[in-house]
């Protein structure tokens, strides 16, 4: 066969077409009755959670927001409420969005393939794996007063003393905090001249911003833990 | 054998059946066409489809079990309507007759419960699966975006129906999830620049949240209203341009 035949014969195969009645109809059939059949079976041996009738006289301890909305909890350990709860996902949510404006990658379009967008999936995989990290660390090991648990320890209501938290002064934290900016703006620029070309100005910049916040969330929560840092900024409207 | 083969027939050629059953078995390719066009719920597919697309590893189904789980849970929220009633005084005891009274009542409030979370799980992994089939490329980029705007809407769904037992559960998380919304900069009365606008207890997005500066009858009003009616209108809409996206971009995505 002829190289032109080979590249036909291939490209035939790719578009190769089959009835949606029944290949893709039966399958969605089947899919839907296993989903009832699932959720019946499962709701019949586990009951729904229902607590007592609420009382406002009575605060749940710990008290938790709904699973899904865990992660955002416990990064109240780590920052104010009005990052935790209002910009991060607001960020998240405008960063998600942007996401097919910002690749401009065009490989990997219609399949499973990690070779060609290496930067892309590593990125994506470990935002998800982050934000599913943290409710699992909200879900099972945050007890009473929202303190720390391992899964196997028996949740204690003692009030444990915070150890004693310090913040940064600006003197120090405004520089690290542009350096951090700065650098992480530039050395990839740098060091990766093709990518960031590839990209173009503007998205280069959004693209390496959203990164860039994302690892500062970890930089934060690691200065916490291991140095109890409180805040690296402080103004006197908000801290961060 | 034959008796019932011989009625089946008989009833599949009156005028009646025929009104309403236009298309038969018969195994033709035009026929097969006909089965998915002139059927008002199977037009949303394309008559063909790329053999990858109905591979299960490709899509696992997600998007589509997302959609199916959506309309279950309209249909048990329907029914959990008629024995709800939205008020302070009586929506717990209403749960505790689901729970102990009505009939199957302990299953249609459990599995609604248990789909709600089901579809939380299900978007979150359809957009795992959208991202690293890289599905969102030229020409689907806006239908991303309306997906991403849809996984919200579901997080909203799910969290406005999390106060409705009206139990210490549901009271609580909506306390932590509210009192996080009274933090908003400028527009949260605890949040940075609340007095740029003059923005009080009273008068901030947490007051509109909850119809009141504490959880009360006007907040689990609006979680019923929110839930049962605002966000599934909205939702809904978003869904019907999200299919219709999926078919004017070019169909399922697949290897270019």
């Amino acid at each position: 066969m002829s190289n032109h035949a080979e590249a036909q014969v291939a490209n035939n195969k790719k578009t190769e077409k089959v009835f949606s009645w029944p290949n893709l109809v039966a399958k969605e059939f089947i899919a839907a009755i296993l989903c009832t059949v699932i959720l019946l079976v499962y709701s019949y041996y586990v009951d729904a959670p229902l607590r007592e009738l609420a009382n406002p006289g009575e605060p749940e301890n710990p008290a938790k927001a709904p699973w899904y909305f865990l992660g955002l909890q416990e990064i109240l350990v780590y920052f104010d409420p009005w990052i935790a709860g209002v910009i991060v996902p607001s960020i998240i949510l405008v960063g998600l969005m942007a996401i097919p404006y910002i690749d401009v990658n065009p490989k990997g379009n219609g399949g499973y393939c990690f070779r060609d967008r290496r930067f892309a999936i590593t990125v994506f995989l470990f935002g998800f794996i982050f934000w599913y990290a943290l409710i699992v660390v909200g879900t099972y090991m945050r007890g009473p007063f929202w303190s720390f648990f391992w899964p196997w320890e028996t949740w204690s209501f003692d009030f444990p003393t915070p150890p004693p938290s310090v913040s940064l002064p600006n003197w120090l934290g405004i520089p690290a905090l542009l350096i951090y900016f700065g650098l992480g703006m530039l050395v990839p620029a740098v060091a990766f001249w093709k990518f960031a070309k590839q990209l173009g100005f503007i998205r280069y910049n959004i693209t390496m911003m959203l990164l860039l916040l994302m690892l500062g969330m970890l930089i934060k929560m690691a200065l916490r833990l291991m140095f109890n840092v409180k805040y690296v900024l402080q103004t006197p409207w908000f801290n961060i | 054998m034959n008796l019932i083969l011989f009625l089946i027939r008989k009833l599949t050629e009156t005028e009646l059946w025929k009104s309403v059953f236009r298309h038969g078995y018969t195994d033709t390719p035009r026929n097969r066409a006909l089965q998915t066009i002139s059927n008002v719920w199977l037009h949303l597919h394309p008559v063909k489809v790329p053999k990858h697309a109905v591979k299960i590893r490709y899509t696992w189904c997600l998007g589509g079990l997302t959609f199916f789980i959506f309309l279950y849970l309209t249909v048990t929220g329907v029914l959990l309507m008629f024995y709800y009633v939205p008020d302070v005084n009586r929506a717990y005891a209403d749960m505790i007759d689901l729970m102990y009274v009505v009939p199957l009542g302990r299953l249609l409030r459990t599995s609604h419960r248990w789909a709600g979370h089901a579809m939380v799980i299900t978007v979150c992994f359809h957009m795992l699966r959208v991202f690293l089939t890289g599905s969102y490329k030229a020409p689907r980029q806006f239908n991303w975006v309306l997906g991403v705007l849809l996984l919200v809407l579901t997080f909203l769904l799910s969290f406005t129906g999390y106060l409705l037992p009206w139990d210490q559960l549901g009271y609580w998380a909506i306390m932590v999830g509210t009192n996080m919304g009274a933090a908003t900069p400028v527009m949260g009365y605890q949040g940075p620049f609340a007095d740029l606008l003059g923005v009080k207890i009273n008068n901030d997005v947490r007051f509109a949240l909850l119809g009141g500066t504490q959880i009360d009858a006007p907040s689990l009003l609006r979680a019923y209203v929110w839930h049962c009616i605002g966000i599934p209108i909205i939702s809904g809409a978003l869904m019907i341009l999200h299919f219709w996206r999926v078919r004017k971009d070019g169909g399922i995505s697949g290897p270019l």
